[in-house]
């Protein structure tokens, strides 16, 4: 999961506020080509949520660019700009970058130095230098927020102090220290592959989930980690923050980056936007991260707060499981996932029972057909999403609906091939001999014969489907997962299982919806 | 001639599964099929009804030459049953008889009445007909199967070891029926069996093959007495009840 978490993945989010989700900015739009009616049909039914004509602004899974991306989104708001949408938590750069790029969000919060070495792979962090990378893309950046959130690498006080650690250069001479980074600092090329390099480092370290980064070190599995200037958890975990005595990381200026039509565009809302340049300072941003991390506080009040700048703050929302869990989202997350299953279970009936029928009828054709299946079925599922972001030009709805689609083929397509392949000659050829023409031998003999099976393959996928439309949300297309990757993010077992028990209770209810399907649909005489 | 073949050939999986065989079936009479298992008996059966594509040779029903375009009508006149019926599990026995007729848009009292025709001649009782294939005994199943041959009337009944898989007591019960209905029909029937005691009981000619060729077509008078080669004796011998019973 973490490899699509953003950098400074400060911990997730507070569910109670994600209300809005990409689905609603994710317009059919351009489906990939070469794929078909079929997904059109699937855009147009995934699209059915608001059309985003007003400015949308994204935000990456981490709580320091939620409560940014709130504040600029009620900062637009109180400019008077009608319809503003914050598309939260969308993933990592990547993700955002190609949003942008494809008009779906128009502006988001990110740092110089991801935008310059990240996306521009350049070394240069000043603005000049990276509005002239991005002027060709119809892209820019803008108004510095005023904190500089560099990475760093933090060890325990106690370690620090019994092994006279206080600079990175330290780290050369303990060659036994385990650490544990996470997946984007480790693959950053200013990440950990620089560093090592610039500091001659001998540890072999290990990639792992930040939020659970957190929980290891504190429990002494790591002896060290990569966090950011404004992490509100480094103080919680009495952690020591290495110094960069070679100057080392970069820039990381908090700021915008946004469309160039955006100033024209959304005027009123650009000016009021322009003026947040230099009124978040670094110990600013690590206390609204803390009070939104550490005391449940929601982003929005969090944003709120910082923006009406009377303090008055609502009292943290300590909730336990059972509130999580029948939290007022529940509704709508049920039926985001059951939307995402079964639409993309609908479609995979509708091509992998063909598929199975065709693999049965034609040799030639089976042994291609089972192994692109099958390899489909092997490719990581945030893979394949990072993959299908690009090539269908937005984010949401629609490319977790082909992934689901695409991981709900094998089952079908296996068992309606196996399930017609075992029918017995003497029967296949009884129908023959009677008169009955190719297609009523398929309709009338063959696939109700075969139905036990096709149904038993829907069933495993439908089920599978209910357990990976959790990865969903990491591309904004909501359901269940949004509590899972929140409380994943936020190291909040709670929020965790809030989501994981639901998405378990919907597995179970689909498998029980099936056996009863068994029941109607299955020809009698195949069960007496 | 109801049904001819002439130069009939086929091999399966590279081996030959029938030589080049021309035979004529006479309209209205029985003709037995028989000879020790692949001897080519079945495949010649399946040629006739094009589950198996001939190498060379053709096909003639009632005079016509049977070719690709013509196959699915003309299946519609002939029967076919096979060794267990191939009934349709999924269906009921009713189902399964009725399926081809509801297929071509029969009417429901025309097949109503057909049904209950044939179940009286089959002796089949009604109360069976809402039944599974599997809830029907071996002997129940091939009633129904006869019924779901018969069913378009169809003026050729083919029949592959149709009583092999029934224990002897059913056997006997079916063979005297079968018989019984064959000359009630007067229809031209091919039978397939490896019995040489069935082929007798049933058939007005025999064609005796062995190893994908025929060795003799004739009465059961001529291979008895007029044997075209030593295997016909030996053929018989073999099948001869054993000599301790027969004088029991």
């Amino acid at each position: 999961m973490s490899a699509v978490a953003g950098r400074r993945r400060q911990s997730g989010t507070v569910p109670r506020i994600v209300r809005r989700t990409l689905s609603t900015v994710s317009p059919a739009a351009r489906p990939g080509r070469g794929w078909g009616c079929l997904l059109c049909l699937l855009a147009i039914l995934a699209a059915r949520g608001v059309l985003a004509e007003g400015l949308v602004i994204g935000s990456k899974r981490f709580t320091e660019s939620y409560i940014l991306g709130e504040i600029l989104a009620q900062t637009a708001r109180r400019a008077g700009e009608d319809a503003v949408t914050h598309a939260q938590g969308l993933g990592n750069t990547a993700i955002l970058f190609a949003a942008l790029k494809a008009g779906r969000i128009h502006l988001y919060p990110d740092y110089s130095g991801t935008v310059g070495r990240e996306l521009l792979k350049t070394e240069a962090t000043d603005l000049d230098s990276l509005n002239r990378g991005l002027a060709p893309l119809g892209l820019g950046v803008a108004v510095p927020l005023g904190f500089n959130n560099t990475y760093a690498l933090a060890v325990p006080e106690g370690l620090a102090q019994r092994l006279g650690l206080a600079r990175l250069g330290d780290l050369a001479v303990r060659p036994g220290l385990r650490l544990g980074l996470s997946h984007e600092f480790l693959n950053r090329s200013d990440g950990w592959r620089g560093l090592k390099r610039a500091y001659g480092l001998p540890q072999e370290p290990s990639g792992l989930d930040h939020g659970i980064a957190y929980e290891a070190i504190a429990g002494g599995q790591i002896d060290l980690m990569d966090i950011y200037a404004t992490d509100a958890k480094a103080h919680r975990y009495r952690l020591r923050v290495l110094a960069d005595d070679q100057g080392y990381f970069p820039e990381y200026q908090a700021l915008l980056v946004y469309r160039l039509d955006v100033p024209r565009r959304f005027s009123q809302a650009w000016a009021a936007l322009s003026r947040l340049e230099g009124t978040i300072d670094a110990g600013r941003m690590t206390a609204m991260n803390a009070v939104a991390e550490l005391d449940g506080q929601t982003f929005a009040a969090v944003a709120a707060g910082f923006l009406v700048k009377d303090g008055a703050r609502p009292a943290a929302g300590a909730q336990g499981l059972w509130a999580k869990l029948l939290g007022p989202d529940l509704w709508r997350l049920t039926w985001q996932h059951l939307r995402l299953v079964l639409l993309s279970l609908a479609a995979a009936v509708a091509a992998g029972v063909p598929l199975g029928i065709w693999a049965q009828r034609s040799p030639a054709a089976a042994r291609p057909i089972l192994a692109a299946v099958g390899l489909i079925q092997t490719l990581p599922a945030l893979a394949l999403l990072a993959f299908l972001i690009p090539l269908l030009g937005t984010i949401g709805a629609l490319p977790a609906l082909v992934a689901l689609f695409l991981y709900a083929l094998l089952p079908i397509v296996r068992n309606t091939y196996s399930g017609l392949s075992e029918i017995p000659p003497h029967l296949r050829e009884s129908a023959i001999a009677l008169g009955l023409p190719e297609g009523a031998r398929l309709r009338l003999i063959e696939l109700p014969m075969a139905s036990r099976s096709i149904l038993a393959g829907i069933q495993t996928s439908a089920v599978i489907n209910v357990g990976t439309a959790t990865i969903a949300a990491f591309i904004g297309a909501g359901g269940y997962g949004e509590r899972i990757v929140t409380g994943l993010a936020l190291n909040d077992h709670a929020m965790l299982l809030a989501g994981a028990i639901p998405a378990a209770a919907l597995a179970l209810l689909v498998q029980g919806a099936f056996e009863l399907a068994d029941r109607w649909l299955v020809p009698a005489g195949l069960r007496a | 001639m109801a049904l001819s073949i002439k130069g009939l050939s086929t091999s399966l999986g590279g081996r030959l599964a029938l030589a080049p065989t021309s035979l004529d079936f006479a309209t209205g009479r029985t003709t037995v099929l028989l000879g020790p298992s692949g001897c080519g008996k079945t495949t010649l059966l399946k040629l006739m009804v094009g589950l198996v594509a001939a190498d060379s040779g053709m096909v003639r029903f009632q005079g016509e030459p049977v070719v690709a375009t013509n196959t699915a009508a003309l299946r519609q006149r002939i029967g076919y049953v096979i060794q267990e019926g191939g009934l349709f599990p999924h269906l009921s026995a009713r189902d399964n008889v009725a399926l081809m007729a509801r297929y071509l848009g029969r009417e429901a009292a025309w097949i109503e009445w057909r049904m209950a025709e044939l179940a009286d001649l089959t002796q089949l009782p009604a109360d069976l007909l809402p039944r599974f294939p599997a809830q029907l005994s071996g002997g129940q199943r091939q009633r129904v199967a006869l019924m779901r041959a018969l069913m378009l009337d169809p003026e050729v009944l083919l029949l592959d070891e149709p009583l092999g898989a029934l224990d002897p007591m059913t056997r006997h019960r079916l063979q005297i029926d079968l018989k019984a209905i064959f000359s009630g029909l007067a229809r031209t029937v091919v039978l397939v069996t490896h019995d040489l005691h069935e082929a007798a009981w049933f058939a007005d000619a025999i064609v005796l093959m062995r190893e994908a060729r025929v060795v003799q077509h004739g009465p059961l008078d001529d291979l008895l007495e007029r044997p075209s080669d030593p295997f016909v004796t030996e053929f018989i011998r073999t099948q001869r009840a054993d000599p301790r019973l027969a004088a029991a």
